[in-house]
């Protein structure tokens, strides 16, 4: 199984999703990423899926799920680089993806991250 | 007697009388067209048509059929886009009997060969309706698609601040192209702002505020904030009274409101020079 890697810069944790994705890989994305916080006391996460064309109902889920238990570990979740088709799949899937912040690429996303802190 | 043989004698008396049928014929229809079109050219076509039509009566040819049928539709099509009514287009086929019956009035043994052609022309009649009406049809197929393009700018305000000024009704497939474009102008442009203005829109209806707010949603996952202006007095009456949540959408009076919003999302102040 393909493994999405996540990369800390400062106190940020950088995933990029490069891959198609399947359940298996957000399931173990969600769990990575869930330990990754506990042991780097990150105060952000910044996904980026520039390079993601196709999007179901259950990552749309499992989306807002990674935000949730991001704010657990008192980190924000800014998800970066969606494409038009990509958002209104979503849309028209009824996903607002509450409690994730959006911007349209990583710098956006970085300035939203460093703002707040 | 057959068919056979009358078409062909109907195809011998026509190549006979080809000069007097077709100027009678000529003249028939530069009467209906009403100086659209010049005498010579309507000649010419008619000439064209005439040889095609006793090529099928005299049967020597298999292609002749083929070539008359694509030979009217041309014609009829042209007709469409030159503004000719439909009647205009078909009597402009009909006359050929007209033409050919003044002819043959005094010839009483031609009459079952005249209703041979009769019965063609009517054929070919009916076949100048039909492509005239594809013809129309496309024109306003055309015409909507191009309608749909005008329809649908996305315009830069400012640094990071885009609008879309909608005018018109909304449907589905517009709804559609909009939140296409304005989200891809949103991605190539780098912009965070997005005003949508419905000061052309005439009536916001549940289906109308639905798209409105899909099309908010999918900016927004796009990381734009969208503000909706060109509320009207009216539309916000009907708003209202039909229970339409905008939710945490900032909606403005006017565009100019909207952009001040934006600028001051931004962190950006107007200040006198």
């Amino acid at each position: 199984m393909e493994r999405v890697p996540i990369l800390k810069i400062g106190q940020t944790l950088f995933v990029s999703i490069q891959i198609d994705l399947q359940d298996e890989t957000v399931i173990r994305l969600q769990e990575d990423l869930a330990d990754e916080l506990a042991a780097t006391g990150a105060h952000g996460v910044i996904i980026d899926i520039t390079a993601v064309e196709i999007v179901d109902s259950f990552i749309g889920r499992m989306l807002t799920t990674i935000g949730s238990i991001s704010r657990l570990f008192d980190a924000e979740t800014v998800l970066v680089g969606m494409r038009p088709a990509v958002a209104i799949t979503l849309t028209e899937l009824g996903l607002s993806l509450s409690g994730v912040r959006t911007a349209l690429n990583a710098e956006k996303g970085l300035e939203i991250l460093n703002g707040k802190s | 007697m057959d068919v056979d043989g009358r078409n062909e004698r109907m195809a011998a008396y026509l190549r006979d009388s080809h000069d007097k049928v077709v100027g009678r014929w000529t003249d028939l229809v530069v009467a209906g067209v009403r100086g659209r079109t010049s005498r010579e050219e309507v000649r010419r076509e008619l000439e064209d048509l005439y040889a095609l039509i006793v090529r099928v009566l005299s049967g020597a040819d298999e292609h002749a059929a083929g070539e008359l049928t694509a030979t009217l539709d041309e014609l009829s099509r042209s007709r469409a886009r030159d503004g000719f009514s439909p009647t205009e287009t078909a009597v402009g086929v009909f006359s050929l009997k007209d033409a050919v019956y003044e002819l043959v009035a005094d010839a009483a043994d031609l009459v079952p060969e005249f209703y041979s052609l009769s019965r063609m022309v009517d054929d070919l009649g009916l076949r100048t309706f039909e492509a005239y009406s594809s013809a129309r049809e496309q024109i306003i197929a055309d015409q909507s698609a191009a309608m749909l393009e005008l329809s649908t700018p996305v315009v830069r305000l400012w640094d990071g601040v885009i609008a879309v000024p909608l005018v018109g009704t909304l449907d589905s497939a517009r709804t559609q192209l909009v939140m296409e474009k304005l989200l891809d102008t949103l991605v190539a442009t780098g912009a965070d702002h997005a005003v949508i203005d419905i000061t052309g829109v005439p009536t916001v209806d549940t289906e109308v505020a639905q798209h409105l707010l899909k099309t908010v949603s999918a900016a927004r996952l796009l990381g734009a904030e969208c503000t909706i202006s060109g509320i009207r007095p009216q539309v916000a009456q009907t708003i209202v009274s039909l229970g339409i949540e905008f939710g945490d959408i900032a909606t403005k009076a006017s565009l100019a409101d909207a952009l001040a919003l934006a600028l001051r999302q931004a962190g950006l102040k107007v200040v006198p020079l």
